[in-house]
């Protein structure tokens, strides 16, 4: 166990070394001062530029600058943003866990209604059901994310009126952010109007959860029915007919878990999707998370902001999958005996 | 038993009604304490003194500041304000103004006022930005463009108290524009104290970045690309008055006192029954949104209770909706078509008489407005005071327009250029096609007319050296007073500085219009300001076109929301209920 995590750990902290070099390189790569790419300050005049660079060793050899940059990372010295002038670790600090809720959500979504309706289908496989599930699967997972949250806009907001379709919600609360999760956020909140609160941003969430979530189960129930069928052909499951096991006993006892460990693996993948998914429907959705704050910095060419927010969403990215595979392996022993390292 | 069982349920069904009812009282009236507007941009800065852009004056101007004098929204006049009175001597030279008393500044997180407005803000805030020695001159940039571009500041001889709540200005020359000045959006009264405070605490920028004012809504917060938050200022002076009778000195002439009726009654709405709480609304927001689709969307799903400049495009949308309410009133604005006098020959009146009744100017204001703009005559839209309703208006007038240029010895295939602006403004949307639809017209008089267009600073700046024959362009005011349209459009001083674009130089009409500032009898000026609309349709350095509508969307649930042709958006005194 320990020598798993060690080589895990390993595996993080040789792939966020990488990383770390490449968007260090940007601040060269980019267009412009060096100077403004790497701190998001614009030096007044030369006494302060002298001071800057002496102070981000810039007028040293390109390893201590290194060094320095990734001391700077750890300790949360991010720089600051060319148009906002403030500090990009507040700002990601905001957006980010906007988006991740988002995701959460959406990954809940996948996973209760998803996996149950996958089993489903598989059970029943060619069935009217199935093929019911099936084709509704097929089509909703073969939506473009974002013509299909434009789609949900449409209808929902602007013809029926029933949801809100910017924000996370309404501005008239004042919700300080402490977890950066807006419902946890308000179950916080010192507020009078809490439920009225709680009840606002759910229904401010509704929209985009369905948007990204739906994609997400579509393509989760499918992994699902391939599972189950697969373990329903296995000779086990043979033999625990001919013992004479009850169609339940032998669901509860032998479908159930064997089915969902190929699909453990597979939810690795799906959370690059989903936070991808998450980020293009929030612009959307005029959604403050991380995806919104990018396409903004690309728009106004914020270097900072962009070198630190590729940095952050691939971060973020690298260990949730890692740890997902990580938890993969604790469940699941046998995957040892003929992979390894896998990400 | 089931007798019971019915009766138990049907407690149970009216409870749970009751409950939601109330529940949904609860939320109209959370959802009633706060007004969300959409606003197209971020404010460069809180302190509207700074910038001239409407975004920076909406979100600053008409919330967090008041100024010594305002204009009235439907009348155009000056009507008082934080000054109660003011008294001009007779050689027009020296104002003195009575100021409110009990007027009190914000109290916020960073400043608690100790004492209420009196003669030093004033003296602060005018100093600010006319005396380069002044400490906070130089504060943010120590640029204050409006101030600049009227050279305001070297017109101004001593700003002095007389007491606490009296204070003198000393012009240097008269200026009959110079109460209007003072009621523009840019020149607010900022706190004194608070200056003194921020000096002393060793960061006088924050006087811009957290602005303490006297208006109806104080600074909460600020998150650049998402919102401005304000809340309601309790102590708001205007709210205190319906109730308190106003002790300050009696007006100094007929005029003055019927307006200061019209003020107060703009302050609560007049046609409510309960003037006397200012306002049930507690919040104001605005939602930065700079897509203008999703403002219209926004405000069409009640997240927005009003939203600012909505597209032309989208004023159906807007119409159709039975909750949604699109106010239009003429703006100050003039969109025409100059010629560039200097040229042959459109140096003769007569053939600039010709080309404008060659035009029909109503299939203009259809195809290129969509009717959202009025047929102009002079250059002063209806808006402003000296508006000349029965002014001469060229007409469409093909033969006599043929019979013109042919008197003029211009022969026919005479060919020209017409130069259409490349941008959009309110008071030209699509200046191409204007110049399409004109293009066709001059040709049935037997005039070929080139289109001409460059990126908009390269446009700027051949219009500047005058290479043009005719050009397709307009001025918005930002004030008022019609010295504000007439001398930058027209006036020989206008020439260099680019803004006259008829490169027109006419000596009666700078006598004219110089005489005009001479005077304060309003019917003397308007009598000058006839007798220059009748020198300009003899001369015709220009066809004035359209002044454009000026719109504001909200919904129904807002109650006495005021478009102000004069300038920024106001919330003061707006009420909403679901």
């Amino acid at each position: 166990m320990t020598q798993i995590l060690v080589r895990y750990c390993t595996l993080l902290i040789l792939t966020l070394l990488v990383l770390t070099i490449i968007s260090f390189s940007l601040a060269y790569l980019f267009p412009g001062d060096v100077l403004e790419n790497l701190t998001g300050l614009v030096p007044q005049n030369d006494i302060q530029r002298a001071a800057l660079e002496k102070q981000f060793k810039l007028d040293q050899s390109y390893v201590h600058q290194f060094v320095y940059y990734v001391s700077n990372l750890l300790t949360g010295e991010w720089g600051y943003s060319f148009t906002s002038g403030l500090p990009l670790r507040e700002e990601v600090g905001i957006a980010m866990p906007a988006t991740i809720e988002l995701a959460t959500y959406a990954m809940l979504m996948a996973l209760f209604i998803g996996i149950p309706l996958g089993y489903y289908a598989g059970i029943r496989c060619y069935s009217t059901s199935d093929y019911a599930i099936n084709s509704a699967s097929i089509t909703i997972y073969s939506f473009p994310v974002f013509w299909f949250a434009l789609l949900l806009i449409l209808i929902f907001s602007l013809q029926l009126d029933v949801a809100p379709l910017s924000g996370r919600i309404s501005l008239l609360y004042h919700i300080e952010p402490v977890s950066g999760f807006i419902l946890i956020d308000i179950l916080l909140a010192d507020t009078e109007n809490k439920s009225l609160a709680l009840k606002d941003a759910l229904s401010h969430l509704a929209l985009p959860t369905f948007a990204i979530g739906a994609i997400a189960t579509a393509s989760m129930a499918r992994m699902a029915r391939r599972s189950v069928i697969d373990v329903k052909h296995r000779p086990y499951i043979a033999a625990a007919i001919s013992r004479g096991l009850s169609s339940w006993q032998i669901f509860f006892r032998h479908i159930l878990r064997n089915a969902l460990l190929p699909i453990l693996p597979l939810m690795a993948i799906q959370i690059t999707t989903l936070i991808t998914n998450a980020m293009i429907v929030e612009t959307l959705f005029s959604w403050p998370g991380i995806g919104n704050w990018l396409i903004q910095a690309i728009y106004q060419r914020d270097y900072p902001a962009l070198r630190i927010g590729m940095m952050a969403v691939s971060t973020v990215v690298i260990t949730l999958t890692i740890l997902v595979d990580l938890f993969n392996r604790v469940i699941d022993p046998s995957r040892e005996k003929y992979e390894r390292a896998a990400v | 038993m089931s007798h019971g069982l019915v009766k138990r349920l049907s407690l149970c069904l009216c409870s749970a009604l009751l409950v939601a009812s109330c529940a949904k009282q609860n939320k109209q009236a959370f959802y009633n304490t706060g007004i969300i507007y959409c606003s197209e941009s971020n404010p460069v800065t809180f302190n509207p003194q700074l910038d001239t852009s409407s975004t920076t004056s909406d979100a600053s101007s008409h919330q967090l500041y008041d100024r010594l004098l305002d204009f009235d929204p439907e009348s155009g006049r000056i009507v008082p304000s934080l000054a109660s009175s003011w008294l001009v001597s007779d050689d027009g030279l020296t104002y003195a103004f009575q100021l409110r008393k009990d007027v009190w500044f914000h109290t916020t997180k960073y400043f608690t006022p100790s004492r209420n407005f009196n003669a030093d803000d004033v003296i602060f805030s005018i100093d600010r930005w006319r005396l380069t020695s002044h400490p906070y001159h130089y504060i943010s940039g120590g640029r204050y463009p409006y101030f600049e571009s009227i050279g305001l500041a070297q017109n101004i001889a001593a700003v002095e108290r007389i007491n606490g709540y009296r204070v003198e200005i000393t012009l240097k020359r008269r200026d009959s524009s110079f109460l209007a000045n003072l009621a523009t959006d840019f020149a607010v009264i900022l706190s004194e104290e608070y200056a003194t405070q921020l000096s002393q605490a060793g960061t006088p920028s924050k006087i811009d970045e957290l602005p303490i004012g006297t208006g109806p809504f104080k600074f909460e917060s600020y998150r650049k690309d998402h919102f401005i938050k304000y809340r309601r200022h309790d102590n708001y002076w205007r709210s205190s008055l319906s109730t308190a009778e106003d002790d300050t000195a009696p007006p100094d002439n007929n005029r003055e006192s019927e307006v200061r009726v019209d003020d107060q009654n703009q302050a609560f709405g007049n046609n409510t029954p309960n003037d006397g709480e200012q306002t049930t609304v507690e919040q104001l927001i605005f939602d930065i949104t700079p897509r203008s689709s999703l403002r219209l969307a926004k405000l069409m799903t009640g997240e927005c209770d009003a939203t600012a400049f909505p597209a032309q495009t989208e004023l159906e949308v807007i119409r159709a909706k039975d909750d949604l309410i699109l106010a239009e009133k003429p703006g100050l604005n003039i969109g025409f078509w100059a010629f560039n006098t200097q040229r042959p020959p459109f140096d003769n009146p007569d053939v600039r008489r010709a080309l404008a009744a060659a035009i029909d100017k109503n299939t203009l204001l259809e195809a290129v407005y969509f009717d959202s703009a009025i047929r102009a005559k002079t250059l002063l839209p209806a808006a402003s005071w000296a508006f000349q309703n029965d002014a001469d208006d060229t007409a469409y007038n093909p033969v006599l327009a043929r019979k013109l240029l042919a008197d003029a010895g211009i022969e026919t295939g005479f060919s020209m250029t017409i130069w259409a602006m490349p941008v959009e403004r309110a008071y030209n949307p699509n200046a191409t096609k204007m110049a399409e639809l004109i293009q066709r017209y001059l040709r049935d008089v037997g005039v070929e007319a080139t289109i001409v267009s460059y990126d908009w600073t390269t446009f700027r700046r051949h219009l500047r050296e005058g290479l043009h024959d005719s050009v397709l362009i307009g001025w918005s005011a930002d004030n008022g007073d019609p010295d504000n349209f007439y001398r930058p459009l027209l006036s020989c001083g206008a020439i260099p500085s680019g803004t006259n674009r008829a490169m027109w130089c006419n000596q009666d009409y700078d006598r004219l219009i110089n005489d005009a500032l001479e005077t304060d009898d309003i019917e003397a000026r308007k009598a000058i300001y006839r007798q220059v609309n009748r020198l300009l349709y003899e001369r015709l350095p220009l066809v004035p076109i359209a002044h454009a509508y000026r719109y504001q969307a909200y919904r129904t649930e807002l109650e006495g929301i005021k478009i102000n042709p004069f300038g920024g958006v106001r919330f003061g005194g707006v009420k909403k209920a679901l």
